[in-house]
């Protein structure tokens, strides 16, 4: 099948430094003294410790539980007994620790019970799962749980399965040699893939400076009868950055800021296929993994290798040669220095290079930008490195934004082309770090303004539910004395209504709002008695006929002493009342 | 000239209506400003500033009230970021700076009296009557408030640690090397 290719813009040519690497088979690493086993080891949540000290664990036995659905699972690389979890220092730039097992091998290396299973029964459902449980992420290096993106859109049909095997970093070989001498693995993990996503095509793209892994690719793929497409594509840095290998195979132009799925087009690199076939059909989970021991060694070529094996006593199997000053992770466009001879190698890994100043020079003091505009030309995402430069160097955050410092993927191709050697990355590098910490002070704001308004909120709302509680209380209270002395004399009320609030609501040791209450409650009683005595005492004396004066003479006489008792009783307590209200 | 005098008044008169109309019908509701100072206050809700919170600042800000170097957990860059937005002189905090904080409550001497639970202006604090408290630290803002009213001092604020999560790529630095002398 011809298949036409498209190209990417940008991108570089560095000397590829591959041959070194590849004349031996990959070799099993011997069983380390001590397996540090960083729980955190992809994008998303950290796994929490399933282990604790002393206890004994199997090989292949979960460590570190996914903590929600984009996360995966650790396990222990081999049998042994758990040392301690503590911190130890990680291998990232920061050399701070992180969360890790440490396990001391028995030198039994005793499984545990694997089950491999026909995934074709199961539900896609439980084959994600499974793969997450199985740790299974992307070993490309960006380690995202490849479980997470194994379900299609359900909006976009599903066009393409791109297949990672560019590689095109230098001087890393682990993918080649894995897919020279495993490739009927891959192909079937391909395979898994595909029947999970269901996409129309299925493409496997490998650089052309690769031709035994294209060669072996193909064989796999016709001796298992699937109808993947093996393309070699033109050898160019980065051509394995996802989005560019994207372009190449389907020319789909992924834009800023989206995700290839939106366009159908899902991507996974040969070896996350290779261990999730490991994981569904042999129950192994991902406890080791192809790692490229090159640069500065005597003896370079690629092991597989335990996650959890400390720098030092891999780097000891290379033999190192003596002026090694320093062991990169990764590749030299975006590798970074290992902290420290402890940091162990995690599924990230692909690649450790002994550097020696012969091999990495110190570089030249970085001198001004001259715009000359080199930096643009190589970027394969086609941004404004010399602006986005500027803007990093002099701090302007929102600026670099706007430039689209986000679609940067810190490939390197600029920093590699600059005739000024202005370390345009470790810029770039920087300006986001800045941003995403301003990003979680601004969430944090927004979240604690949140909860102290809303705090204020329940404050008077409760303030408010108090006092109508406490009112209605009042209020039942006046009603029920109102109602004994109310056929006696309506006028009477008036004084007899005023006290009796003020006593429901004035419990001495009442806080603050209570006070308010009470006061509400007296000037209420004190209101319903003005406007009592307005109402009866004008509609009573009106236009009377002599008939009726002469009846409320008679009352009046028969109420007479019982007035004569009652306001003084009753009025005083209800001036007090209004007094203190006023000197309240 | 005369020509020029009466067309440059009717210019006058013809663009003074513009605006008084503009004026009118653009017209803002609300004080956005006090929310735009809002947005720059860090919300710690302390009352170091000498308000009960930080919008009380904010609002004292944009009257003209308060001066914009009270805030201590906004630190010298929040002075800095209110400045460039009000068009005044930046100044030096009215305090020292200090690193970010978070509060801890010894739960061994926790008498649950709930008393740092009503000082917590973001209910960063869990726990109820006579039962140990203790503190959401995703939620504490290291105002400090719940440290005075503990009647055991069990409280302690502690500075948040640099971790892998929170770790920043520093800004590159050129190098400066002696020579090495030849030996
Ligand atoms: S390549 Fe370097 S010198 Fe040229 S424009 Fe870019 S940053 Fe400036
Ligand atoms: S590091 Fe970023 S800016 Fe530089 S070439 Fe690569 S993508 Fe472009
Ligand atoms: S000092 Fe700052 S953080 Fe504290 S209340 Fe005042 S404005 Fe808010
Ligand atoms: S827990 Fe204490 S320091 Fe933290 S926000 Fe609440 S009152 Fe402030």
């Amino acid at each position: 099948m011809l298949q036409r290719l498209f190209k990417f813009k940008g991108g570089v040519k560095p000397q590829t430094n591959k041959t070194q690497s590849v004349g031996l088979p990959i070799a099993v690493a011997p069983l380390p003294t001590r397996l540090i086993v960083p729980l955190h080891q992809s994008i998303g949540g950290t796994p929490d410790p399933l282990v604790a000290p002393g206890e004994r664990v199997l090989k292949g036995q979960k460590i570190g539980g996914a903590d929600g659905w984009i996360s995966s699972a650790v396990h222990a690389p081999t049998s042994g007994t758990v040392l301690a979890v503590e911190e130890r220092v990680a291998p990232h730039p920061s050399g701070l620790p992180t969360l890790s097992v440490i396990i001391e091998p028995d030198g039994r290396d005793e499984w545990i019970t694997r089950t491999p299973v026909d995934y074709k029964a199961l539900a896609p459902e439980t084959v994600r799962e499974m793969l997450r449980d199985a740790g299974v992420v992307g070993l490309g290096g960006a380690v995202f749980p490849s479980h997470a993106k194994l379900s299609a859109s359900k909006t976009v049909p599903m066009e393409e399965l791109v297949i990672n095997g560019a590689e095109c970093e230098p001087y890393i070989t682990c993918d080649d040699l894995l897919m020279r001498e495993r490739a009927e693995d891959v192909v079937r993990g391909v395979g898994l893939f595909r029947d999970l996503l269901r996409p129309k095509r299925v493409l496997i793209g490998i650089e052309d400076n690769k031709p035994e892994a294209v060669a072996a690719m193909k064989r796999a793929v016709q001796a298992l009868g699937e109808d993947f497409a093996v393309i070699a594509v033109p050898t160019r840095y980065p051509a394995g950055g996802a989005k560019q290998l994207i372009r190449v195979l389907t020319g789909k132009e992924v834009p800023a800021a989206k995700r290839s799925t939106e366009l159908g087009v899902q991507c996974f690199n040969v070896a996350t296929a290779y261990t999730a076939w490991r994981a569904v059909a042999h129950g192994e989970p991902v406890i080791s993994r192809i790692v490229t021991l090159t640069g500065n060694v005597a003896q370079p070529r690629n092991w597989e290798v335990l996650i959890g094996t400390p720098l030092a006593e891999f780097v000891a199997l290379g033999q190192p040669k003596a002026d090694t000053d320093g062991y990169l992770m990764g590749g030299p466009m975006m590798g970074f220095e290992m902290p420290s001879p402890d940091a162990p190698l995690v599924k990230a890994t692909n690649c450790i290079i002994a550097g020696s100043p012969t091999l990495f020079p110190p570089k030249a003091p970085e001198m001004p930008c001259i715009r000359c505009g080199e930096c643009a030309k190589a970027c394969p995402h086609e941004l404004q490195p010399f602006e986005l430069y500027w803007f990093a160097r002099a701090k302007n955050f929102g600026k670099t934004q706007e430039y689209s410092i986000f679609d940067c993927i810190e490939c390197g191709c600029c920093s590699y082309v600059c005739p000024s050697r202005i370390p345009l990355v470790q810029y770039f590098r920087f300006a986001k770090s800045e941003i995403w910490a301003r990003e979680r002070e601004k969430n944090a704001a927004d979240t604690a303004k949140a909860r102290f308004e809303f705090r204020n909120l329940r404050d008077e709302r409760e303030k408010a539910e108090k006092a109508e509680r406490l009112a209605k209380a009042a209020a039942a209270k006046a009603a029920e004395k109102k109602a004994e002395p109310a056929p006696a004399a309506p006028a009477a009320d008036a004084g007899i209504g005023a006290p009796a609030a003020a006593d429901g609501g004035a419990p001495a040791a009442a806080p603050l709002d209570a006070e308010a209450v009470k006061k509400a409650t007296i000037a209420a009683a004190i209101e319903r008695a003005r406007q009592q005595r307005e109402a009866v005492q004008p509609k009573n004396t009106d236009r009377l006929t002599p008939a009726q004066q002469k009846e409320i003479a008679e009352i009046e006489a028969r109420r007479a002493p019982l007035q004569a008792e009652q306001p003084e009783r009753s009025a005083p307590p209800a001036t007090d009342a209004a007094q203190e209200q006023q000197n309240q | 000239m005369l020509t020029a005098i009466l067309i440059m008044a009717l210019g006058a008169v013809v663009l003074g209506a513009a605006l008084g109309y503009a004026s009118i019908k653009f017209k803002v509701e609300g004080d956005p400003l006090v929310d735009k100072i809002d947005a720059i206050l860090p919300q710690t809700q302390c009352g170091q500033c000498g308000y009960p919170g930080c919008k009380p600042y904010a609002e004292a800000i944009s009257k003209g009230e308060a001066d914009i170097n009270l805030c201590p957990p906004g630190g010298m860059e929040g002075v800095q970021r209110l400045a460039d937005l009000l068009g005044r002189e930046a100044k030096p905090l009215d305090a020292e700076e200090k690193p970010k904080q978070v509060a801890v409550i010894d739960e061994q001497t926790c008498i649950g009296c709930t008393l740092c639970i009503q000082a917590c202006p973001v209910d960063a604090i869990v726990g109820a009557a006579k039962q140990m408290h203790t503190i959401v630290e995703s939620l504490c803002t290291g105002c400090e408030l719940c440290v005075p009213p503990c009647p055991v001092e069990c409280i302690r604020m502690e500075a948040i640690a640099e971790n892998i999560d929170n770790w920043k790529w520093k800004y590159p630095v050129i190098e400066i090397k002696p020579l090495r002398q030849a030996a």
